[in-house]
């Protein structure tokens, strides 16, 4: 194959990764989130038979489900990327990735869709304990999920427990314990958890506080009210679990990947102590800066634990790793490190700022009225989920141009067998048929959002020995 | 034996079990527009498999993690060579998928036909192609030395795939009306009961002519036994279901595609990918295979989980077992 065709399809390949990925990474937050908070409630009203909690189990339960349909389309997709548009990667790393992702089907994503299924349609066919423990299996399913993918993202990371064999070339695992718990991997997955229930949290809050502010005369307020304040505390502890996590993680980038903090800095030069941007203007690329505003010695906290320590800057790294690896760029694209590192912290904060603000409208039983909280509440869980793309878009591309770090670069990883109008025709067909699911999406997520908790005073009975002509209390 | 024919026959038991159990409802969603008269009636035939068909797609998820993980080569050849047929499977299973979950969501009648369009198409294209694709893998594609695979589109299209395309999709269409025999009550259980012999009757053609074309291609004893047993299990389904036994010929269909599938595998064996230009380009069980110690690793798990995993899920088949018909569909 021509060369200059090569560079292309690479090109719409990483493209067609990053799209897929972050899309998929738009649900799969809620999924994470929600299966828990919804069990927490389903648990809630099984301990005090208050119908109360059973209604909103039920009504969030729903919304979960429209969401998790498109986790789990779009899940599908990621699997077998690997091999259509990266396998020469697929085949360097097979030895060591295949493995995490092999178990976390196996013992993941088997427990989570067989008990939903046992959830969804259970309701009038199991035992109440076996149909709460249903929801439970779930949930631990989706966040074990989470786990195994996460240490497999990690080893790109910050490779461990291999060898290179030099006869193949190829990366052989050594030590597989090591690679789950690769530090990174043990500080990766709480943060993620930890921004997904921020994601969760907020939905909670949103269609909550739209109730108790838009449909004040419903029989269900108290509900809302509850629904509003729960999710509120949600965020908050997500807050603070996303902000202790993510200072661990600085820490351990600067020491396992210090190109990736310089680039979310634009740090050209070594400092120490190095100030935190918290924004500047200027020309990136480090030659002029126009406006700038710092916090002196955050930096140096935040990636090295002391005020006074030394962060080294993108100038004196790509020179040490051009002669360790070999003359060539070792430098991200560094607006996008800085801007989607400082992106990430921003949104997912606002929320944290919003969940305090709903709480305090709601002290000691006042009804918060106010158009603008409101408007607030609704712009919630749009927040979070664009810190956790951001927060993805930096760590992926902040790992650039490696595609495993320190040993394949991403342009050696991709599919030689592959056309560019090969790839071309699949990006377009994901991207489409995925801006249209979008859409369908959203808008029944609304419609379902507005419908309100529903009437449960009919409970079904759980028996099964009753008449053949009984409706199911579930049916698609 | 050696680890690398311990993980080929997991595969092997990985796609089997994928296709005995996701046959059935890529053929009910197939037979909507067949079976399904009216909303209700498609509403029964879709809410036969609601319960179970994540968990019936999530071998097939295992089945590509296994193969990532066992056969990395297999893995990394097979899914960038067969580059289409793959991505069109994917959309087929992303719009099948949802379809399942969003159709009852609103009550308009061109919202519900949009979807049932989507789970028709979505099951029908993976129902050929997935055929398609393994009558390609048995018949070996041109690899060249390096394993990467330089045929374009047209190779993948010869007529022995053909057939094993027709072959899948005769196959599942009548595994799908057996399970809905087994399943339903009523109307809707006489006519599939009806259906599922003549379907059954083109599907032993099919597979008796393909399952012969591809012992010519390439055999073993194994591959021989199983495939007699294949066809033998499929008369039987078909005759069960004839006198409306449909257990039983719900049983002689899993067991035919079970065997069916079998008979690829073993016939494969050693090979995973045969290439027909240089013999060097041949992927096998032994040059594809990841290190014993990743192998042994993975060993440990499947022996630990597998069992847990098939537990739970004969089990969800047992809490759902009850048929059901148009009296048990709710309003909405
Ligand atoms: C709501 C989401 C959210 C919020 C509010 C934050 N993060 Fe975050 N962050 C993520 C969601 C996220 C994420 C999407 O989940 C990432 C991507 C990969 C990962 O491990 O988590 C991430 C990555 C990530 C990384 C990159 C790790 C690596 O590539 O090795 C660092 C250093 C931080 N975060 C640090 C922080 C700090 C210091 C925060 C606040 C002060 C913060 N994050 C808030
Ligand atoms: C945890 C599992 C993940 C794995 C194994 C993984 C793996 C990969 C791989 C193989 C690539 C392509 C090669 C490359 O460009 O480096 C990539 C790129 C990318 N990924 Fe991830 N990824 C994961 C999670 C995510 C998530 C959750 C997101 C976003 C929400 C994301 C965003 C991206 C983006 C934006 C790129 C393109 C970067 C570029 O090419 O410049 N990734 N990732
Ligand atoms: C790029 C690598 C990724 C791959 C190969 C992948 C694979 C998959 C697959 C196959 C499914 C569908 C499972 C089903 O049918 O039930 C899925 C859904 C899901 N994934 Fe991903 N995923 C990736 C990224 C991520 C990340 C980064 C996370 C979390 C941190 C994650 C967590 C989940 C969750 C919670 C679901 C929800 C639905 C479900 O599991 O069924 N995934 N993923």
């Amino acid at each position: 194959m021509v060369g200059g065709c090569q560079v292309d399809a690479l090109d719409v390949a990483r493209w067609q990764f990053g799209v897929t990925t972050v899309y998929h990474f738009l649900f799969v937050p809620l999924t994470i989130g929600l299966s828990v908070l919804v069990a927490i409630l389903q648990t809630m009203w099984h301990r005090t038979g208050n119908e109360r909690y059973l209604k909103l189990t039920k009504f969030y339960g729903k919304l979960f489900l429209i969401n998790f349909a498109m986790g789990v389309v779009t899940g599908i997709v990621q699997e077998f990327q690997f091999g259509m548009n990266w396998s020469d990667y697929s085949r360097f790393v097979g030895d060591i990735f295949g493995a995490p992702l092999a178990i976390e089907a196996l013992v993941a994503f088997f427990l989570e869709s067989t008990f939903i299924g046992l959830w969804i349609f259970g309701w009038d066919r199991l035992p109440k304990r076996a149909h709460l423990a249903s929801i439970w299996a779930a949930a631990i399913g989706t966040n074990l999920s989470a786990y195994f993918i996460l240490a497999a993202n990690s080893f790109m990371q910050n490779p461990v427990g291999y060898r290179i064999n030099p006869d193949s070339g190829r990366a052989e695992l050594t030590d597989f314990p090591a690679v789950l718990t690769n530090k990174v991997a043990l500080i990766t997955f709480p943060h993620t958890l930890a921004g997904s229930f921020l994601v969760a949290g907020s939905l909670i809050v949103a269609v909550g506080l739209w109730h108790v502010i838009r449909n004040r005369d419903s029989a269900d307020t108290g509900a809302y009210r509850f629904a509003t304040k729960f999710g509120s505390w949600v965020v908050l502890i997500a807050s603070a679990a996303v902000l202790f996590t993510g200072d661990i993680q600085g820490k351990i980038m600067t020491d396992v990947q210090p190109m990736k903090m310089a680039a979310a800095e634009g740090l050209y030069t070594t400092e120490s102590p190095a100030s935190f941007s918290v924004l500047t203007i200027g020309s990136l690329d480090g030659s002029r800066e126009v406006f700038a505003l710092k916090i002196p010695y955050l930096l140096s906290y935040l990636g090295t634990g002391d005020p006074n320590g030394t962060v080294h800057g993108i100038d004196d790294l790509q020179a040490q790793y051009a002669t360790q690896y070999g003359a060539g760029s070792y430098t991200p694209i560094i607006p996008v490190t800085y801007w989607s590192f400082r992106f990430m912290i921003a949104f997912g904060l606002a929320a944290g700022a919003i969940a305090l603000l709903v709480l305090w409208t709601q002290r000691k039983g006042r009804t918060p009225s106010s158009k603008w909280l409101l408007r607030a509440g609704l712009a919630m869980p749009v927040l979070p989920l664009l810190a956790n793309s951001f927060g993805w878009i930096f760590t992926e591309m902040g790992r650039q141009p490696w595609i495993v770090f320190g040993e394949m670069l991403t342009r050696n990883g991709v599919s030689r067998s592959v056309s560019l109008a090969e790839v071309l025709t699949s990006f377009t067909a994901f991207t489409l048929i995925y801006a249209t699911l979008a859409v369908i999406e959203v808008k029944l997520l609304l419609r379902y959002a507005k419908a309100g908790v529903p009437d449960v005073s009919e409970q079904p009975p759980t028996d099964d020995a009753d008449d053949a002509e009984r409706p199911l209390a579930f049916a698609y | 034996m050696d680890l690398t024919t311990i993980w080929f026959l997991l595969i092997a038991v990985l796609f089997t079990g994928y296709f005995i159990l996701e046959g059935f409802d890529f053929g009910v969603g197939m037979l909507l527009p067949v079976l399904g008269r009216d909303d209700r009636e498609r509403r029964v035939l879709i809410n036969t498999i609601g319960p179970v068909w994540d968990g019936n797609e999530v071998w097939l998820i295992t089945a590509g993690g296994a193969m990532f993980a066992a056969f990395p080569e297999w893995y990394a050849t097979l899914f960038s060579g067969f580059y289409l047929p793959l991505l069109l499977i994917l959309l087929a299973l992303i719009a099948r998928g949802v379809a399942f979950e969003y159709r009852h969501k609103r009550p308009e009648a061109s919202w519900k036909r949009r979807w049932d369009t989507a789970i028709i198409i979505g099951s029908l294209l993976p129902a050929i192609l997935w055929g398609v694709a393994f009558a390609n893998i048995l018949r070996g594609v041109p690899l060249d030395a390096d394993h990467e695979y330089v045929g374009g589109l047209l190779d993948l299209l010869n007529p022995y795939a053909l057939l094993g395309g027709a072959t899948t999709l005769a196959l599942f269409l009548t595994h799908g009306a057996v399970f809905l025999a087994l399943k339903t009550t009523g109307d809707i259980r006489e006519r599939a009961g009806a259906l599922a012999v003549r379907l059954g009757a083109g599907a032993a053609v099919l597979a008796v002519a393909f399952l012969t074309w591809t012992l010519d291609i390439r055999s073993s004893a194994a591959a021989v036994v199983l495939a007699v047993g294949a066809a033998l299990a499929l008369l039987g389904a078909v005759a069960a279901a004839r006198v409306r036994r449909e257990g039983w010929a719900f049983t002689g269909t899993a067991v035919a595609i079970g065997l069916a599938v079998a008979t690829l595998f073993a016939a494969l064996f050693p090979n995973v990918l045969p290439s027909t230009l240089d013999a060097a380009g041949t992927l096998t069980a032994t040059n594809a295979a990841s290190t014993p110690y990743t192998l042994k690793i993975m060993t440990w798990v499947a022996v630990i989980f597998t069992p847990v995993v098939l537990a739970y899920q004969g089990w969800t088949y047992w809490v759902f077992r009850k048929r059901i018909g148009v009296a048990n569909i709710p309003q909405h």
